[in-house]
């Protein structure tokens, strides 16, 4: 009698994983297809020429893996789809571009640590530099592409709630006592770190260079932050979604694109009297791509970031472009402002990494949790 | 048959003799309060987690269900539940078996291990095998050397699902067994039965509720796990995002129709065991009522 329940209640769970497999069989010829696609399915027409070809082409398709910060999601969603294209026309090759996001500091991290990623595109030089020192990147990454390999550059501004309620028209306007300010760790995030050293060369800029001066203005901002995210978008989250806070600081194309996706009736952009001058950089992972032999489709990926059709695409996704005719296009977009740059104003990520940022530097100094 | 360990009413529970029954009045309150803190803490966040999915309408929510990353995110999660609950279950049952039918030296430690998954936060389980076999850690160059990639890649991700769900059928099995003793198995071996025959047919049919039921939970935490995994998958769209990642990425990216329906696939996985537990249960006490 026992045997005949034991073999009943084995055949029911033979039958459930069989189905289980089944689904995931499926699957897996869905995804077979549809992969080569774009993730949304809106470049319906790239997919079928591409598909169509593909068959008759003698070079493997290619896969690459690029790991970026957070805000870019919407930027490299199209932006893939476009180099694809490009890609495709050129050499007849079929590329498919794989995204992971995340906080620049975190997914510098990982790279380290194992993510095999042909390319990064973070949110400073620094984190860059991180993956170099570790010997994965060549020296010299940051003179491969032009502009300091800084294809599209971007700057601090502050979101606030429609209105303006409170006020907030410039940085000294954050350091008032019953503003909240939303901004992410700059630990872990690299928008943060921006925010951070925007706000410490207003702060420079006002108290004819007083460091001290400065330091006390940076730690009175940061008694405002009722809490600090590890990204760019869990801020952002935070902000909009939760409503906390009078004040996000936040990257120029993420204070758009809040505005566009939750409405423009909820939020307003306000430009300070000074900012900084963002370059988010990119660069092939050397020891990755040659391992991978992805190396050429890998630069072309970079490069083509800098053709008119990659600056537009960055334009529309509210990064300020390096080319000037796209630029000229798109000039009632991004007003212009007077705008800090880290290479003339701070000595280098290195040196403003080491004084600000590293274990025990000022910002561990003046950031007290909860305060 | 003493299988059933968890959640099975008898009947006796509800005819209580009148001189120890609470008045009236107390069992309401105590029903009401029981049915409004599920209502509150169940229902209602299970009701909306629909609701937001299906707010944009019938073609949003299919359209999330149906995009090739959530697909493949799908199809990862079932994968790594295939993979990690055949093993802790063949892990379980031997551990069970080795606790409480032997004594041995070092019993108590072996419990103390099983459960260490229990006492440790997810992230750190995740961060382990990532200090481990990630390229800066301790065994990542000699892999890196030979190309096998564990860290950000499938077996990162059933490696680090396997450590938080191994406990569930060991400790389902182990207080059962331990109550069972060792009777039933010494009158199978004084009539002539040994090794596999032994668990086939006197050990298993014993357990195999507690079983089931340690897998449904392994299961449904295998599907679920979040933190662990987060930290060991790299985040690769397509490629080593789970059903849980996936529906945070939707979520942080404005999609929140699609991350909640999503989320609701989920839920229908879980909802589909729990029913797939009661059926076999059901079966089970049937045929059990039939043989008395």
């Amino acid at each position: 009698m026992a045997k005949r329940s034991t073999l009943k209640w084995f055949s029911i769970i033979l039958a459930v994983s069989l189905v289980l497999t089944a689904c995931g069989s499926k699957d897996k010829e869905d995804k077979a297809s549809g992969d080569k696609a774009a993730s949304t399915g809106t470049g319906t027409t790239t997919e079928q020429t591409t598909t169509d070809t593909e068959k008759k082409e003698p070079l493997k398709p290619v896969e690459l893996l690029n790991v970026s910060y957070d805000p870019t999601r919407e930027l490299y969603e199209a932006y893939n789809k476009a180099f694809a294209a490009h890609w495709k026309e050129e050499t007849g090759q079929e590329v498919t571009i794989k995204q992971s996001h995340g906080g620049s500091g975190k997914q510098s991290l990982a790279v380290i640590d194992g993510l095999k990623a042909d390319v990064v595109t973070l949110a400073l030089g620094y984190d860059i530099d991180a993956i170099q020192e570790k010997g994965l990147i060549n020296q010299g990454w940051q003179s491969k592409f032009e502009s300091n390999s800084s294809p599209y550059t971007s700057t601090i501004v502050f979101l606030v709630r429609k209105g303006n309620p409170k006020g907030i028209k410039d940085w000294d306007d954050l350091v008032k006592d019953d503003i909240e300010v939303i901004t992410p760790n700059p630990k872990t995030s690299g928008g943060a770190r921006w925010n951070y050293l925007a706000a410490w060369g207003y702060a420079l800029k006002h108290n004819n260079n007083d460091e001290t001066k400065a330091q006390e203005f940076v730690q009175k901002l940061y008694k405002n932050v009722p809490v600090l995210d590890s990204g760019a978008r869990g801020s952002t989250t935070t902000f909009v979604e939760r409503g906390i806070g009078d004040v996000l600081l936040a990257w120029e194309n993420e204070a758009f694109l809040s505005i566009n996706e939750l409405g423009p009736d909820k939020f307003e952009i306000v430009y300070p009297s000074l900012s900084i001058l963002a370059e988010p950089p990119v660069a092939v992972v050397d020891k990755v791509a040659d391992d991978r032999g992805t190396r050429e489709v890998s630069e072309a990926y970079l490069k083509y970031l800098y053709s008119e059709e990659g600056q537009r695409i960055a334009a529309q996704n509210y990064y300020r472009p390096r080319l000037q005719s796209v630029a000229d296009e798109f000039k009632d977009q991004f007003k212009s402002l007077e705008l800090l740059t880290i290479d003339n104003d701070f000595g280098g990520w290195q040196e403003a990494q080491k004084k600000h940022f590293a274990d025990g530097g000022i910002f561990d100094k003046i950031y007290v949790p909860g305060k | 048959m003493a299988g059933a360990v968890t959640a099975h009413l008898s009947e006796e529970a509800s005819v209580r003799p009148k001189h120890i029954n609470e008045s009236g009045f107390v069992r309401f309150v105590l029903i009401g309060v029981a049915l409004l803190f599920l209502t509150l803490m169940v229902v209602l966040p299970l009701v909306t987690v629909f609701y937001e999915g299906l707010k944009k309408g019938w073609d949003v929510y299919v359209a999330a269900l149906t995009d090739s990353d959530a697909k493949s995110a799908l199809k990862l999660t079932l994968i790594v539940s295939l993979i990690a609950i055949p093993l802790n279950t063949v892990f379980g049952i031997m551990a069970a078996w080795l606790i409480t039918k032997f004594k041995f030296r070092g019993r108590n430690f072996l419990i103390t291990l099983i459960d260490l998954p229990f006492a440790v936060s997810p992230v750190i389980s995740g961060l382990i095998y990532v200090l481990l076999f990630g390229a800066q850690g301790f065994l990542g160059p000699w892999l890196d050397d030979h190309g096998i990639q564990i860290v950000f890649a499938l077996p990162g991700i059933i490696l680090a699902t396997v450590f938080v769900t191994f406990p569930f059928v060991a400790r389902e099995l182990i207080p059962l067994m331990d109550a069972q003793g060792v009777q039933e198995e010494e009158a199978a071996v004084s009539l002539g039965a040994k090794g596999f025959k032994l668990f086939w047919h006197v050990t298993l049919p014993n357990i195999k509720w507690g079983l089931l039921y340690g897998i449904i939970l392994c299961n449904a935490r295998a599907m679920g796990e979040f933190g662990a995994v987060s930290v060991i998958s790299g985040h690769i769209r397509g490629e080593t995002n789970t059903l849980p990642l996936h529906i945070e990425i939707l979520y942080n990216e404005y999609q929140f129709s699609a991350s909640f329906a999503v989320a609701s696939l989920l839920v229908m996985l879980a909802l589909i065991t729990l029913v797939a537990k009661k059926l076999i249960e059901w079966r089970g006490s049937k045929w059990q009522s039939k043989s008395n």
